[in-house]
């Protein structure tokens, strides 16, 4: 870590002194932006090559790098300040969102300002583990029982409610962060088994609580054959359109399973199968490493992070994204079942790119902290 | 504190450690993922892949055009879309139900019930053979489980007027009828197959490969003259309708090469309309129907005598008093015709004359110009249903058989047969070989008659259609012409009709050189009139008329063309 920051003094580029200026991390920006841009590439494919989709998600990038760039300015005694009011807003949004949200796609989600339209969901995903990681540390580590329990209230209430939309994949995102962020913060091992035997013991009534579709869902996972006109129809048409790539792919553009209209969902959530198909076993490794580097990059803001605030908050922000990651691959090469878990940063869509690169902000301004205090 | 916090980052650390680790693994074991995927399993995805993704395909092959002798076509096969759906996918689709049925022009509920009833199957016919524009309307739903299926259809510009002649083909464009269904084989092309890729759909991207070429069906040209169909046609459904009959038909034939010119019938059908066939209509008359020819076997009669040399055609023969008895029964003229030479045996066309000149010969030698000219067997024109018609054996004729074969009852003919016969008489005695197909060489017929003969007979059916003749009314102004009128009553149950007839006239002009054989046959004319001269010749008479005239036949009549040369052809 040291090397890198220090060698401002000497060679002095003009880049360089932006970054600095702007406490932007030039590694982790050029990850990014390697990785957008990929997503990019794979859309233009996915979409059937139509540029004005490609266009609009990158203007979609553009205000997500805003939003970076933005948050890298705040330091993290502001955000630590913010911590419950952001959680508090995102919670009563969520309810709003319940009693008079819009429905699209089955499932009330959205919510319309008028000039915006926004899942309140997405606000929790920055806000929990901020709240988390600023009632942990407000007092010494590790937590005792009753903060903990606390804790798991404070994670529970915004997942029930986004489970409620129905939206299984975003509470599930939520939640783990809500975790991660109680695992870091050096919780007993004890408890931690304790509150899994309890998750285990709980998972018949979830299963009464689940929607239909969900259920279809994981039964589908565990058996895709048994129904592959119906709901199994996706992960066999993934796993076809990834395996076809073969070592080197079909090359851009030639990917045949989406191209034919095979591939459902190939500009969103299965936009990893595309790239598969057209880049094969070495693309799929490469864009794999790229996703690892910016996760451990996330982790090593982490360990070089001034107080337990921060150490939490950038622990669990990067553990998220890389959990993030797991499940949407996991999903579309039939590992995991298909919850609506979007590839971070190259899947279609604006709420989400927005949050993440947010998220990747907030790590950013954690290393710049901690740098100027050095 | 201290301690506490220096104990928290110490956990802190193990823990993004172990984290740290656990995501490691988490990271390769995608990345083996893929590797499972991607390299080992990549063969026998890529194949899923394709299996789905390609499919061989029927290409069908356009059937062959039938064209008239002048290449104007007469049926056409033209492109079309089926429309079919699966219906296991569609019935998860309902939404998509009302857009469809509107498009199919059909009801919701037929959609449905149809749909419903199909439902285990992967395969349904939601309408078959909508126009193209229609089919592209449907493709443009973009309906999942709803498909297109090119085929071609069958049309006949002619409808009506040449309805039984070229019959018609099934859905799957098979012939089943007429020369649709005689020239099958030559028409019908060989489907090929192809590879292609489809969409999910199942709507093709593109084509890999032809497995197969399709083989298209060669086109037919027949000998048919389209527009001296449409005149036969006019005029006999002209006639049938002014005289009510039953039915009728016309043959033209060229005397010479034994081209079927024309060929119509009536009642008719129109080949495009197949819902509304009747039974009745369908059939091809002229070829598959047999009647008594009446007074128009005379002909082959006096042939008989006068190739045995019993007779000239300026023999007299008493047939007064217009009553002949033969053993239990009784032959009669409609008057007493007295004393007629040969010739006027025919011209007046006198049962009791033509009775005494079939008793004048042996049963052997009148049944062997019967026979010669093609009475009592096919006439190889392979038309699917002909009739062959019937003439019995010579050795078991009685006497009056013998006597009424004279004058044509006792045996039966169809109207293609007869007017065969005549055109052998035409042709300078020689028997021509019928045929449905332009001929491009002439093929010799078998001569049943020697050419003096012939020459005879044309100059004795010339007086025929003279002042005093029978069929005057088949005259033609500006060229000669020969025939014979019939006039036969139709058997019954009990015996002969006494108010039910065939009117009938064969004959051929220009007599000098003739080109042109016709026979018309209208079945029971209702009322007074029924004679076939009546009747049957001045349908000829225009029928023929317009045909030289189309055909660009010189006038062989110094009379008429002389008198009224500017008028010369215009037969009405």
């Amino acid at each position: 870590m040291a090397r890198l920051s220090s060698g401002y003094g000497g060679r002095d580029s003009l880049l360089r002194l932006l970054a600095h200026f702007f406490r932007i991390d030039p590694p982790l920006l050029l990850a990014l932006l390697l990785l957008c841009a990929t997503g990019l590439v794979a859309l233009y494919s996915a979409s059937g090559q139509d540029l004005d989709t490609v266009l609009r998600q990158g203007l979609r990038m553009a205000v997500a790098f805003g939003a970076m760039l933005l948050l890298a300015q705040v330091p993290s005694r502001s955000l630590r300040l913010w911590a419950p009011w952001v959680y508090a807003g995102g919670v009563a949004l969520l309810i709003v969102v319940l009693v008079a949200g819009d429905v699209g796609k089955g499932a009330q989600r959205w919510l319309d300002l008028g000039v915006l339209r926004f899942q309140p969901s997405e606000i929790l995903k920055i806000g929990l583990p901020l709240a988390m990681a600023w009632y942990l540390s407000e007092r010494p580590l590790p937590p005792r029982l009753g903060r903990i329990l606390v804790a798991v209230v404070v994670t529970a209430v915004p997942c029930v409610l986004i489970a409620y939309q129905p939206d299984l994949g975003t509470a599930l995102l939520v939640c783990c962060s809500g975790l991660f962020a109680l695992f870091l913060s050096g919780m007993h091992w004890r408890l931690l088994l304790g509150f899994v035997a309890i998750a285990a013991a709980s998972t018949p009534v979830l299963w009464h609580f689940m929607h239909d579709y969900q259920r279809r869902r994981v039964l589908t996972f565990l058996n895709p054959e048994s129904d592959p006109l119906g709901s199994g129809y996706h992960i066999i048409q993934s796993k076809i359109a990834i395996g076809s790539g073969g070592t080197y792919g079909k090359g851009w553009l030639n990917g045949t399973q989406s191209n034919l209209d095979f591939l459902p969902e190939r500009s969103t959530d299965f936009v990893f199968a595309v790239y598969g198909e057209e880049f094969g076993f070495i693309g799929a490794v490469l864009l794999l490493l790229l996703y690892v580097f910016v996760v451990l990059r996330g982790l090593m803001f982490a360990v070089g992070a001034q107080d337990s605030f921060e150490r939490i908050l950038a622990g669990s922000l990067s553990l998220t994204f890389f959990f993030y990651l797991f499940v949407n691959i996991g999903m579309v090469t039939g590992l995991l079942p298909v919850v609506g878990v979007p590839l971070p940063l190259m899947s279609y869509g604006g709420t989400s790119m927005v949050t993440l690169m947010a998220g990747f902000g907030i790590l950013m301004a954690i290393n710049s902290h901690r740098r100027l205090l050095a | 504190m201290k301690r506490r916090g220096d104990a928290a980052l110490r956990i802190w650390r193990n823990r993004s450690r172990l984290l740290l680790a656990v995501f490691a693994l988490i990271g390769c074991g995608l990345g083996a993922r893929a590797f499972e995927l991607q390299v080992l399993q990549h063969d026998f995805l890529l194949g899923q892949g394709q299996e789905r993704q390609q499919r061989v395909v029927n290409v069908p092959a356009h059937r062959g055009m039938v064209l008239d002798r002048h290449g104007a076509p007469l049926a056409v096969s033209t492109p079309v879309d089926s429309v079919w759906a699966d219906p296991r996918e569609l019935l998860a689709n309902k939404d998509a139900w009302p857009h469809l049925a509107k498009a199919l022009s059909v009801a919701r509920a037929e959609l449905a019930a149809r749909l419903a009833e199909a439902s285990e199957r992967e395969f349904v016919y939601l309408q078959r053979q909508v126009t193209p524009s229609e089919g592209a309307r449907i493709a443009k739903l973009e309906i999942a489980g709803v498909h297109l299926q090119r085929e071609y259809r069958r049309y006949y510009p002619s409808g009506e007027v040449l309805g039984h002649l070229l019959g018609f083909t099934d859905i799957d464009d098979r012939g089943q009828e007429g020369l649709e269904l005689a020239f099958d084989a030559w028409l019908v092309g060989n489907p090929g197959q192809e590879h292609i890729v489809q969409d999910r759909r199942g709507q093709m991207i593109k084509r890999l490969q032809s497995v197969r070429v399709a083989q298209p069906g060669r086109d037919l040209t027949l000998s048919v003259d389209k527009r001296l169909q449409y005149l036969a046609y006019r005029e006999l459904k002209a006639a049938v309708q002014r005289h009510g009959a039953l039915s009728g038909s016309v043959i033209v034939l060229d005397v010479h090469s034994g081209e079927v010119l024309a060929m119509v019938n009536q009642p008719g059908f129109n080949p495009n309309d197949r819902g509304g066939f009747r039974k009745a209509a369908l059939r091809n008359r002229a070829v598959t129907d047999v009647f008594e020819p009446g007074s128009t076997m005379k002909t082959f009669t006096v042939a008989a005598a006068l190739e045995q040399g019993r007779v000239t055609p300026l023999t007299s023969i008493d047939t007064a008093p217009g009553r002949l008895r033969v053993g239990q029964h009784t032959v009669r003229d409609r008057h007493n015709l007295g004393v007629l030479s040969v010739s006027d045996i025919l011209r007046k066309s006198s049962n009791v004359g033509a009775s005494r000149l079939a008793l004048a010969v042996t049963p052997e030698a009148l049944w062997s110009i019967f026979s010669r000219a093609g009475f009592g067997q096919s006439s190889g024109s392979a038309f699917p249903g002909e009739a062959s018609g019937s003439l019995a054996e010579h050795s078991r004729w009685r006497e009056i058989e013998q006597a009424t074969m004279g004058f044509g009852y006792g045996l039966s003919v169809t109207a293609l047969q007869l007017v065969r016969a005549y055109a052998a008489i035409a042709a300078g005695g020689v028997l021509p070989e019928i045929t449905f197909q332009k001929r491009t060489e002439p093929v010799e017929g078998e001569r049943i008659l020697s050419q003096r003969l012939a020459a005879a007979l044309t100059q004795m059916l010339e007086g025929v259609t003279l002042e005093g003749g029978t069929g005057q009314r088949a005259a033609i102004p500006g060229y000669r012409v020969a025939g014979k009128t019939g006039t036969s009553k139709k058997s019954t149950a009990g015996g002969y009709s006494d108010d039910r007839y065939m009117a009938l006239f064969v004959g051929f002009a220009p007599a000098t050189a003739p080109r042109l054989a016709a026979v018309v046959v209208i079945n029971e004319p209702g009322g007074e009139v029924y004679y076939g001269g009546q009747v049957a010749a001045p349908v000829f008479s225009k029928v023929i008329a317009g045909a030289l005239r189309l055909l660009d036949v010189m006038p062989d009549d110094p009379r008429v063309f002389q008198a009224s040369a500017g008028t010369v052809g215009d037969a009405s």
